[in-house]
C-alpha cells in the first residue's frame, strides 16, 4: 500500500510520538506533531514536518481534551490520528470522533475500544472465546450478600477491582472474610470517587503469579499472534523491564497462550495492534486472562525484535485498510527492554524534572527515547526518558549485551533509573529468571543500589 | 503583614483534593502552620504544600490546575 503523500498527525508526545514519527516517515508520510504549550521543543516536534500546539501544560487541557485534538488534526490537513499509548489512546468516544470527522484512527473500531476497555465486558469476549480468566464474580456484584456469595466461591486471599480501573488503580487486596465487608464499602466509594463509577468485581489474587502478555495483530476479520512478553518487574504496579519471549513458559503452553489471544482477537474482529494481558501460575502452569490493552504498549520494542514486524507501520498499514498478509514469524532470539525514567533510585524514585547534560549512548543498540543535550524535561508528564532495548541469540546473551549496553550510557543532567537496570541485570534472581509481579518491591526494599552504572559489567 | 506560600517544586498546582471536591483553603480562608493549601503534581506523583506559617486572608496567585515552576508564589496571605 502506497501511503506516500498522506499525512499522520500524531496525538501523543515523548518517546512514543518519536517513535510513531518516524514510522510514518518510514512509509513515505507526512508527520504533524501535536504538542501542549510546555511541549514546543520536544524531540518529535523538531523531527516534524508540522507542528500543532493543542493547549495548556496541563494534560487534561491538551493531550486528553478531545475537542483540541480533533480540532488540531483537522485544521493540520492530516488523513489519520495515531494516538500512541495512554492519554485518548483507549477512549472510544475519541476513536469515535475521530472517524466521524472523516479521519481515520490509527487503532481498533470505537466499540472494540468500549468492549475490551470494560472488563467485565472482555472477561466475557474471552470465556466465550474459550480463553481461561482468573476465578471471579462474573461480573459487577451488586450489594454485599452477592458479594459475600462471591467471595465463598472464589476463596481467599482476593483482590477487589474497580470496573472502571486499570493501571493498578482502584484494586484492593482482602486476606479473609471477615474484612471483606469493610474493604467492599470502601472500595465503593473511592471507585466512585477516582472513575465516576462504583462499580466492583472480585478476583482471586494469585502469589507469586507472573504477568506474561501476548502481541496480537489483526486486521478486523483476521488476526495472529506475535508472541509474548514477560513483564514481571514491576514497582507500584508499574512495568519497569520487559523480556520476549517469557523465559517462564515451556513450549506448550506458549503455543497455547499464544493461540488462545489470537482467537480472542479475532472473535472480537480487533483491527490494529492490541494486547492481551495474563496472569501466569508458573507453580501449576495455569494462565488467566486479565485485560486487553487496544493500543500499542510501551514494550512493543521487544516483540519487534524477535519477530522483525514494524508494529507501528503495520498499525498504520492496516488503519488505511490493508489487509494483514503476514503469518506469525519463528521466534528469532531474545530481547529485553528495560524503562530509563527521570526518577532517582536512590531516592524513593523522587522524579526528576530538569536539563538535559551531554548525552552518550551506546554504539548498535536500540535506544527509543525522547532526549536530546540541553532539552529542558517538563514535570507536567509521565517520566518515561526513554526504552533501552537489547537483543542476542539467547537469554544470557542479552542480558550480557544490556549490562554492557547500560554501562555505555550516560545521560548527564538528570538521575535516572540506569543504575536500577545496572543492579538488576546482576542480580542472581533476575539472571535465573526466578521473580513474579511482586518480587522488585520486596528487593528494593532490601536493596540499596550503587549509583555507578559502570559496575554493571 | 503579608506573608507568601511557595511552591517547593515544578509542575501543575491543585488547589482541591480531587475534582469534585472542594478547595484545601477557600478564598479568604485561614491556615494553621502545617496545613495542606494545595498540591504539585510533578512527573504523576503528588506532593503536599502546607502553609509554614499561619495566617488569615488567604489569597491564591495560581488557579486551580495551572502550572508553576520551583519557587513560585502560590498564595499570600495577612
Amino acid at each position: 500500500m502506497d501511503l506516500s503523500g498522506k499525512t499522520l498527525f500524531v496525538a501523543n508526545r515523548g518517546e512514543i510520538a518519536v517513535r510513531i514519527g518516524r514510522a510514518a516517515r518510514g512509509l513515505g508520510m507526512g508527520v504533524v506533531q501535536a504538542h501542549s504549550e510546555a511541549d514546543a521543543d520536544m524531540r518529535a516536534v523538531r523531527e516534524a514536518d508540522h507542528a500543532v500546539e493543542i493547549g495548556p501544560p496541563h494534560a487534561a487541557k491538551s493531550y486528553l481534551d478531545i475537542e483540541r485534538v480533533l480540532a488540531g488534526a483537522k485544521a493540520s490537513g492530516a488523513d489519520a490520528i495515531h494516538p500512541g499509548y495512554g492519554f485518548l489512546s483507549e477512549n472510544a468516544e475519541f476513536a469515535a470522533a475521530v472517524e466521524a470527522a472523516g479521519l481515520i484512527f490509527v487503532g481498533p473500531a470505537p466499540d472494540t475500544i468500549q468492549r475490551m476497555g470494560d472488563k467485565v465486558a472482555a472477561r466475557a469476549a474471552a470465556t466465550a472465546a474459550d480463553v481461561p480468566t482468573v476465578p471471579g464474580s462474573d461480573g459487577r456484584i451488586e450489594g454485599i450478600e452477592a458479594a459475600r456469595a462471591a467471595a465463598e466461591r472464589i476463596g481467599f486471599p482476593l483482590m477487589i477491582k474497580a470496573t472502571a480501573g486499570g493501571g493498578g488503580r482502584g484494586i484492593r487486596v482482602v486476606e479473609d472474610a471477615g474484612a471483606l465487608d469493610a474493604q467492599i464499602t470502601l472500595a465503593a466509594s473511592e471507585a466512585r470517587a477516582a472513575f465516576g463509577d462504583g462499580g466492583l468485581y472480585l478476583e482471586r489474587l494469585i502469589p507469586r503469579a507472573r504477568h506474561v502478555e501476548v502481541q496480537v495483530l489483526g486486521d478486523g476479520k483476521r488476526a495472529i499472534h506475535l508472541w509474548e512478553r514477560e513483564c514481571s518487574l514491576q514497582r507500584r504496579r508499574q512495568k519497569v523491564w520487559e523480556e520476549a519471549p517469557a523465559h517462564c513458559l515451556d513450549d506448550a503452553t506458549r503455543e497455547r497462550i499464544c493461540a488462545a489471544s489470537a482467537r480472542l482477537a479475532e472473535a472480537v474482529g480487533y483491527r490494529g495492534a492490541g494486547t492481551l494481558e495474563y496472569l501466569y501460575d508458573a507453580d501449576t502452569g495455569a494462565f488467566y486472562f486479565l485485560e486487553m490493552n487496544t493500543r500499542i504498549q510501551v514494550e512493543h520494542p521487544v516483540t519487534e525484535e524477535i519477530t522483525g514486524v514494524d508494529l507501528v507501520a503495520e498499525m498504520i498499514r492496516i488503519a488505511f485498510g490493508a489487509p494483514l498478509t503476514m503469518e506469525t514469524p519463528p521466534i528469532r532470539g531474545h530481547a529485553i527492554e528495560v524503562r530509563v525514567n527521570a526518577e532517582d533510585p536512590a531516592n524513593a524514585f523522587m522524579p526528576q524534572p530538569g536539563v538535559v547534560g551531554a548525552l552518550s549512548l551506546p554504539d548498535g543498540v536500540r535506544f527509543d527515547h525522547m532526549l536530546y543535550e540541553g532539552y529542558s524535561i517538563p514535570p507536567f508528564y509521565d517520566s518515561l526518558l526513554g526504552k533501552l532495548i537489547v537483543q542476542g541469540p539467547d537469554r544470557a546473551s542479552a542480558l550480557d549485551g544490556l549490562r554492557k549496553a547500560i554501562a555505555a550510557t550516560r545521560i548527564e543532567g538528570v538521575k535516572t533509573t540506569l543504575p536500577l537496570h545496572a543492579a538488576l541485570a546482576r542480580d542472581p534472581a533476575v539472571i535465573a529468571g526466578d521473580t513474579h509481579t511482586r518480587w522488585l518491591e520486596d528487593w528494593l526494599a532490601a536493596t540499596t543500589i550503587p549509583l555507578d552504572t559502570k559496575e554493571a559489567i | 503583614m503579608t506573608t507568601q506560600i511557595r511552591s517547593p517544586l515544578p509542575g501543575t498546582f491543585y488547589r482541591k483534593p480531587a475534582p469534585d471536591a472542594p478547595p484545601f483553603v477557600a478564598d479568604g480562608g485561614a491556615v494553621a502552620v502545617g496545613d495542606v493549601i494545595g498540591l504539585v503534581e510533578v512527573m504523576k506523583m503528588f506532593n503536599e504544600v502546607r502553609a509554614e506559617a499561619a495566617g488569615t486572608n488567604v489569597r491564591f496567585l495560581v488557579e486551580n490546575e495551572d502550572p508553576v515552576t520551583a519557587g513560585a508564589v502560590l498564595a499570600e496571605m495577612d
